[in-house]
């Protein structure tokens, strides 16, 4: 793959394919009782459904549906798998982290696309998608599945 | 005199020099806009350079040059498409989507009511649907659409049924998704004998083969420049001038009346009526150069041209790949043009797209403009590649060998 150039080579990491033809938590949830949201990307007709079973301020499981391009779906996968079994402000301060990481800032698009300050550990998996922001048209796709999730978690009363 | 030659087509064309990824640039999406040769970017900038002024209005001398340019290129286009009624019939809009939105909102809105219908089909772009859409909830009238076979193709068999009621048929030349070319010919025949008009999205036709509106016995024919090595911001609407006459203005504004009173206003005569404002002058001088270069080129040397590339790249798509690169069109050359439309195995369009584009191969994903068309088929989206004049067949060996490695990556 080294032929097709580092920039490819950052964008489809190994962990990404990975999740892409294994996908982590697909499927459904009864609902209710559990938290039903449908997310769109209206540019490219990606589509993804998020259940997420929330109990006692933890996400319990989170289950999800919907076709899209690799990133897209990768994202979905990792995003399942790092926040399953948190408690619900982890959730959140996983997503936070997710965002600053999908954020382009202008100096880094100046500087050949360095990945912003984002504590790269703390991440895991997820840092896999840091390649993503040098492809800014595909910033989208790896947001859709964590933005359907935001949507869900404010619906928790 | 037209002489064909497709490396000297590539070498008027100066984006074609590009380097992109260590690639030379392989462009393969002239179905989304088409690249502009060197005679159409100089004459545009000898225009802003030398003659530049607002038409229609001043007596200097540039002022009158400018106008020259302006309604010369009406003429060259007349010319092209064999208007009868020479330049009179020729309305210059933005683009093809306002020439549709034109039809609609002027002659559809002055002709049609509660209970009318507009036959278009499931292929059309949005452009042709849209329009329609927006007509209906303004007077109540119907949309229909005709149905695609399963091999892509117009599915004409329960035509008189569909037809009853029809005034307007409007319907695409040639399918931007499928590259499937509709047979406007038998159609108008048919629109004429149930007594109602036809219309023809020219976008991708006029771009790549020649077009009569006489022998094809059309009402109104729309395209648009920079899909037939234009620029961009420039679009036709060709109808009869016994039909222009009477429809009403569209925009209005400068340059479109005969008077305006503080109690109202005249509309001026002939094209102008539907030009409000200072129009595209620039690239009216652009379409121009477009129109006398593929002239030059020959509209059937180009037809042959591009029938060949397509016709060679479905053969090797499908010997290649071994049925996991689907071909979302006609198989074969039968009334069909170079846009070739493809469903990748198990690999997402964009994914597709952006390996092609590591090797320099400029390719569209995505759903075109033609939603109703993809839910037909049950897809959100293909890849395109399209084939222009200055296509060659190195382009499809780029094409098929970044294919390769987009099937190999995510298999």
């Amino acid at each position: 793959m080294s032929n097709l150039g580092s920039n490819l080579d950052d964008l489809y990491r190994e962990i990404i394919l990975d999740h892409y033809r294994s996908p982590r938590n697909r499927g459904e949830l009864e609902s209710p009782p559990a938290i039903r949201v449908e997310g769109f990307n209206p540019l490219c007709g990606d589509e993804i459904v998020v259940y997420l079973d929330v109990e006692d301020g933890v996400l319990k499981n989170i289950k999800m549906t919907g076709s899209g391009c690799s990133i897209s779906q990768s994202s979905a996968s990792l995003m399942s798998a790092a926040v399953k079994g948190k408690p619900l402000d982890q959730v959140r301060a996983t997503v936070a982290m997710f965002k600053e990481l999908m954020t382009v800032q202008e100096s880094t698009l100046a500087h050949d696309g360095e990945a912003p300050k984002v504590d790269i550990r703390a991440l895991g998996e997820l840092a896999a998608l840091q390649g993503v922001i040098k492809f800014p048209v595909r910033i989208k796709c790896a947001t859709l599945a964590w933005n359907t999730m935001v949507q869900g978690l404010d619906e928790i009363p | 005199m037209t002489s064909f030659n497709a490396k000297r087509v590539r070498s008027d064309i100066p984006q074609l020099n590009r380097v992109v990824f260590d690639h030379p640039i392989t462009y393969l999406d002239t179905a989304s806009t088409s690249l502009q040769p060197n005679a159409v970017i100089d004459a545009m900038s000898r225009y802003y350079q030398l003659r530049h002024a607002n038409v229609h209005r001043a007596v200097y001398q540039t002022a009158s040059e400018a106008t020259a340019a302006y309604e010369g290129s009406r003429e060259a286009v007349a010319r092209f498409i064999n208007a009868p009624g020479g330049a009179g019939e020729v309305v210059f809009t933005k683009n093809a989507t306002e020439s549709f939105n034109l039809l609609a909102k002027s002659w559809g809105a002055k002709n049609l009511v509660a209970g009318d219908v507009v036959l278009v089909s499931e292929m059309e772009h949005h452009a042709n649907i849209v329009p329609w859409f927006q007509l209906r909830e303004q007077t109540g009238i119907e949309v229909r659409f005709i149905p695609t076979t399963d091999d892509y193709r117009l599915d004409l068999s329960g035509l008189d049924e569909l037809m009853r009621g029809v005034r307007l048929l409007s319907i695409t030349g040639m399918s931007n998704v499928l590259g499937t070319i509709n047979p406007i010919n038998e159609l108008a025949a048919v629109a004429h004998r149930y007594g109602a008009l036809i219309a023809v999205d020219g976008a991708q036709s006029v771009a790549h083969q020649p077009t009569d509106v006489v022998a094809l016995d059309v009402d109104f024919l729309i395209f648009t420049g920079h899909k037939m090595l234009g620029p961009t911001g420039i679009g036709v609407f060709w109808t009869r001038e016994d039909i222009l006459d009477a429809m009403p203005p569209f925009l209005g504004g400068g340059g479109m009346i005969a008077d305006v009173r503080t109690d109202g206003y005249t509309p001026a005569n002939g094209p102008t009526r539907f030009e409000a404002g200072t129009p595209p002058i620039a690239e009216a001088v652009g379409l121009h150069a477009a129109v006398l270069y593929l002239e030059g080129l020959g509209m059937t040397n180009v037809v042959r041209h591009e029938r060949a590339l397509a016709g060679d790249a479905l053969t090797r798509l499908a010997l290649d790949f071994e049925g996991r690169v689907r071909v979302i069109g006609p198989s074969d050359m039968t009334d069909r043009g170079g846009v070739i439309s493809l469903d990748v195995e198990g690999v997402h369009p964009h994914d597709v797209a952006q390996v092609l584009d590591q090797f320099g191969v400029c390719v569209r994903p995505g759903h075109h403009c033609a939603k109703p068309l993809m839910r037909r088929f049950g897809l959100a989206a293909t890849v395109r590649a399209s084939y222009g004049p200055y296509s060659l067949t190195k382009d499809t060996d780029v094409l098929i060998e970044a294919l390769g490695h987009a099937v190999k990556m995510f298999g």
